[in-house]
C-alpha cells in the first residue's frame, strides 16, 4: 500500500507536484497516467525518497521509504531503464544491485529467465535495444521478490510481444497480492492492464477512480451524420428536426453532425421525412484515449504549433494548405465537446474560460483561397491558450479529495470542448 | 553490519565489470613507470655534466618518481569516473533506492575504490622506484638508505590519495565533464604554474599535490619548507576529506 498525502515537490519557481493525495492498493494494478512532465516520475522518484518532497509525505505500508527496514526487498522499481552503465553486462548489473540488497546471487540467474535475457545476459548493455533494456529494468524490479512494485513507463519501447508480456507480468503479479504502480502516457494500454486509474495533469490530481467507472464515465456513443456539401439549408433543416426530436447535436470540424440521444434508425427516420438526404450516417464510440485527451488537455505542458514554414517557398500544390478542410473523421477544432451521458470531469483544472473562437476552418463550400506567403505567415497560430496561471504561486487547487464523487453538472467544462484549431492535428 | 557487507561486495562488482578500471589503472602503472625510467635514463646520462651544487642535492628516489605528475592524471579520470558513472548512467537512483543510506553507500564506494587504488599505487611506486634505480646505475638509491622506504610508501599512499580527492570532488560535482574539466588543468597545469612564480610560490606549497609530494622526496631540496614530509602528507589528508566531507554533503542533502 502506497499512500500520499499532500504530496508537493517544487523545482525553484516551478511545481512538479502540487497537492497530491492518493492511495495505491495492493492486489490490483493501478496506473499512474499523465502527459509528459505532469509529475509522474517526480512522484515516483518521491515514492522511494530519491527526492524530498517541499511539502506532504509519502509512505509505503506507513512508513518513508527511507525508514523502511530492508526496503529494496519490499519495494522494487524500475525508474529508468537506460539507467545502467553500458560497458557492464546485464549479469554483472542485476548482480550488484542483488549485493546491494543481500539477495544471493541465484536470484539473478531467475530474474533473467524472468525477462528472458539469459542469452544475452553476458553482453555489454551498451548494444542493448530500448526494448531490452526495458526488460532488464523489470528484471532488476523483482530481483528482491518485494511486494510493492513501481514501474516507469515499462512499455516504452517494447515490441507488441513484450508489451503483451509485460501487461499479463502486471497483472500476475497483482494477481499474487503486490501493489502494482504503472505509469504510462498511454491511456489504451492502462486501459488494459490497470484496474485502477490515478490521471494527473500538471502535477495535480484529475481522476482517482477504478477504470470501470472511467470508461462508464468517458465512453458515450454518438452518431455522425453527413448531408450533402454545398448544401447547408440540408443540414440546418436535419439540425432542428433532430433537436425537435429531443437529440443533441454538435457540428463537427468537417461539416458532419455529431448526434447524441437519438438511436440511429430514428435520425434515418426524421432525415427521410424532411426529405433530406444522407451521405454518412454512422455509430461511433467516444474512445478512451479521447476522455483521456479531454481530461488533460488543459494540463499538457508541451504543445506543438503548426509549421508555418514562414520562411521557405510556396508548397507545391495539392498540399493540404492551413485553413483547407479538415479530412473527415479527423478530430477537428470543434474538439471533444462533453456529451450529454457523459460525466464532466470534475477533477479538471478550470482554466479561465476564453472567449468561444468561431472555429478556423471555413463552411465548407467556400473554398478557400491559398493565401500568399506572407498572409500564411501572419497566420501562424496564436500561442496556445494558456489554461493554467503561472506556475510560480499555487494554482488554484481543484478538489484533491480523491474520491470519485457524483459530479452534479459541476466545472461543465465549456471551456474544455475549446480547443485550439493546430493541435488537433 | 549487514548493510556495509552488502555495499562493499556489490561496489566491488561494479567496479570489476567495467573497462574504465582497467584502463584507467593500468595507464597510471604504465605512465608513471616509463616515464620515471625515461627520465631516470636521461638525469644518469646528464649527471657528469650536473653542477656540484646540483649533484649535491640529486635525489635518486625523487627522481624515478618523476613519471607520476602524467601518470596521477590517469588515477584522476579513474576517481572521477568511478563517481560519475552513476550519475551519467542514472544508476545512482537504482542504487539509492536499493541502499536509503546514502553515507554508506558513499563512504562503501569511495573505500572499495580507494583500497584497488592503493594496491596499484603501491604497486607502480615500487616498480617505479627499482625500475628507476636500476637505470641510474652508479647514482642509484637503495631502498635500505635512510628515507627511501619512506618515500616509495609515500609514494603509493600519495596515488592513493589523488583518486579519493578526485572522488570527493566528483561527488560535489557530479558530472564527469565538469569534475574533469576542473581537476585536469588543476593538477596538470595550475598547481605547477602557481608553483613556479615566486609570488604564488608559498600558496602553491598548501595545495594537496604539491604538499602531498613532500614525502616522496629524499633528499630535501630547500629548508625554507613549513612542514616536513608528512606534515605535507597531512595537510593532503586534510584535503581529501574536506572533498569527501563535501561530496557528503552534497549527496545527502540533494535530490538524486
Amino acid at each position: 500500500m502506497i499512500e500520499a498525502v499532500g504530496l508537493t515537490k517544487r523545482y525553484g519557481a516551478k511545481t512538479a507536484v502540487h497537492n497530491l493525495t492518493f492511495q495505491v492498493r495492493p492486489g490490483m494494478v493501478t496506473g499512474f497516467l499523465g502527459p509528459n512532465g505532469s509529475g509522474k516520475s517526480t512522484t515516483m522518484r518521491m515514492i522511494l525518497g530519491l527526492d524530498v518532497p517541499t511539502a506532504g509525505r509519502v509512505t509505503i505500508g506507513g512508513r518513508p521509504y527511507r525508514e523502511l527496514p530492508n526496503a529494496p526487498r519490499q519495494v522494487g522499481a524500475l525508474i529508468d531503464a537506460k539507467a545502467v552503465h553500458g560497458g557492464r553486462s546485464a549479469y554483472h548489473h542485476l548482480l550488484s544491485l542483488a549485493q546491494l540488497s543481500g539477495i544471493p546471487a541465484r536470484r539473478v540467474d531467475e530474474v533473467l529467465g524472468v525477462v528472458g535475457l539469459q542469452d544475452v545476459a553476458k553482453r555489454r548493455s551498451k548494444g542493448f535495444s530500448l526494448g531490452m533494456g526495458q526488460r532488464l529494468g523489470i528484471a532488476a524490479a523483482l530481483l528482491g521478490d518485494p511486494q510493492v512494485l513501481l514501474f516507469d513507463e515499462p512499455v516504452n519501447g517494447l515490441d507488441p510481444e513484450g508489451i503483451l508480456w509485460v501487461r499479463n507480468l502486471m497483472k500476475r503479479l497483482a494477481a499474487e497480492g503486490r501493489t502494482v504502480f504503472v505509469s504510462s502516457h498511454l491511456m489504451s494500454e492502462m486501459a488494459l492492464t490497470a484496474d485502477h486509474l490515478i490521471v494527473i495533469g500538471r502535477g495535480q490530481l484529475l481522476a482517482d477512480m477504478s477504470v470501470e467507472d472511467f470508461i462508464a464515465a468517458n465512453s458515450a456513443g454518438f452518431a455522425r451524420v453527413r448531408t450533402p456539401d454545398g448544401e447547408p439549408e440540408g443540414r440546418e433543416k436535419l439540425t432542428s428536426a433532430l433537436v425537435e426530436a429531443g437529440g443533441q447535436v454538435l457540428p463537427e470540424p468537417d461539416g458532419a453532425l455529431r448526434v447524441t440521444g437519438l438511436a440511429l434508425p430514428r435520425i434515418s427516420d426524421l432525415a427521410h421525412a424532411a426529405d433530406i438526404r444522407l451521405w454518412e450516417l454512422s455509430p461511433h464510440q467516444a474512445s478512451l484515449e479521447e476522455a483521456y485527451m479531454r481530461m488533460t488537455q488543459a494540463a499538457v505542458d508541451y504543445r506543438s504549433t503548426q509549421d508555418a514554414r514562414a520562411g521557405f517557398q510556396q508548397p507545391a500544390p495539392g498540399y493540404a494548405m492551413p485553413g483547407a478542410p479538415v479530412p473527415p473523421g479527423w478530430g477537428g477544432p470543434g474538439g471533444y465537446p462533453v456529451l450529454p451521458g457523459e460525466q464532466p470531469n470534475p477533477y479538471a483544472q478550470q482554466p479561465p474560460a476564453p472567449p468561444q473562437q468561431a472555429p478556423r476552418q471555413p463552411a465548407p463550400g467556400q473554398q478557400a483561397q491559398p493565401p500568399a506567403p506572407q498572409d500564411r505567415a501572419a497566420a501562424a497560430p496564436p500561442p496556445p491558450p494558456v489554461a493554467a496561471p503561472p506556475s510560480g504561486e499555487a494554482p488554484p487547487a481543484p478538489a484533491a479529495a480523491p474520491a470519485p464523487a457524483a459530479p452534479e453538472g459541476a466545472a461543465a467544462p465549456a471551456d474544455l470542448t475549446k480547443r485550439d484549431s493546430e493541435d488537433a492535428r | 553490519m549487514a548493510v556495509v557487507t552488502q555495499v562493499l561486495g556489490s561496489e566491488w562488482t561494479k567496479i570489476k565489470s567495467v573497462r574504465s578500471t582497467v584502463w584507467t589503472l593500468g595507464v597510471a602503472l604504465v605512465v608513471t613507470v616509463a616515464l620515471g625510467v625515461l627520465i631516470s635514463a636521461l638525469v644518469n646520462n646528464e649527471y657528469d655534466r650536473m653542477s656540484v651544487r646540483d649533484r649535491l642535492v640529486f635525489d635518486p628516489t625523487y627522481v624515478s618518481f618523476t613519471g607520476m605528475g602524467l601518470g596521477q592524471l590517469a588515477l584522476i579520470v579513474f576517481g572521477v569516473l568511478v563517481v560519475t558513472n552513476e550519475y551519467s548512467t542514472g544508476m545512482i537512483r537504482t542504487s539509492l533506492a536499493a541502499v536509503p543510506q546514502r553515507g554508506i553507500f558513499l563512504f562503501c564506494k569511495i573505500a572499495i575504490a580507494g583500497a584497488l587504488a592503493l594496491a596499484v599505487g603501491m604497486v607502480t611506486s615500487f616498480l617505479t622506484f627499482f625500475a628507476g634505480q636500476a637505470v641510474l646505475d652508479g647514482h642509484r638509491a637503495s631502498i635500505g638508505d635512510p628515507g627511501v622506504a619512506r618515500a616509495v610508501v609515500g609514494g603509493g599512499l600519495y596515488m592513493t590519495l589523488i583518486a579519493v580527492f578526485s572522488m570527493g570532488v566528483a561527488a560535489m560535482l557530479r558530472g564527469p565533464m565538469l569534475a574533469l574539466g576542473i581537476l585536469m588543468p588543476f593538477f596538470f597545469l595550475i598547481s605547477n604554474i602557481l608553483a613556479t612564480v615566486s609570488a604564488t610560490e608559498k600558496i602553491a606549497e598548501y595545495l594537496p599535490d604539491k604538499a602531498g609530494q613532500k614525502v616522496m622526496q629524499v633528499v630535501l631540496t630547500d629548508d625554507t619548507s613549513p612542514y616536513g614530509p608528512w606534515g605535507g602528507f597531512g595537510i593532503m589528508l586534510l584535503w581529501v576529506a574536506a572533498a569527501l566531507a563535501g561530496g557528503y554533503a552534497v549527496l545527502k542533502k540533494r535530490d538524486a
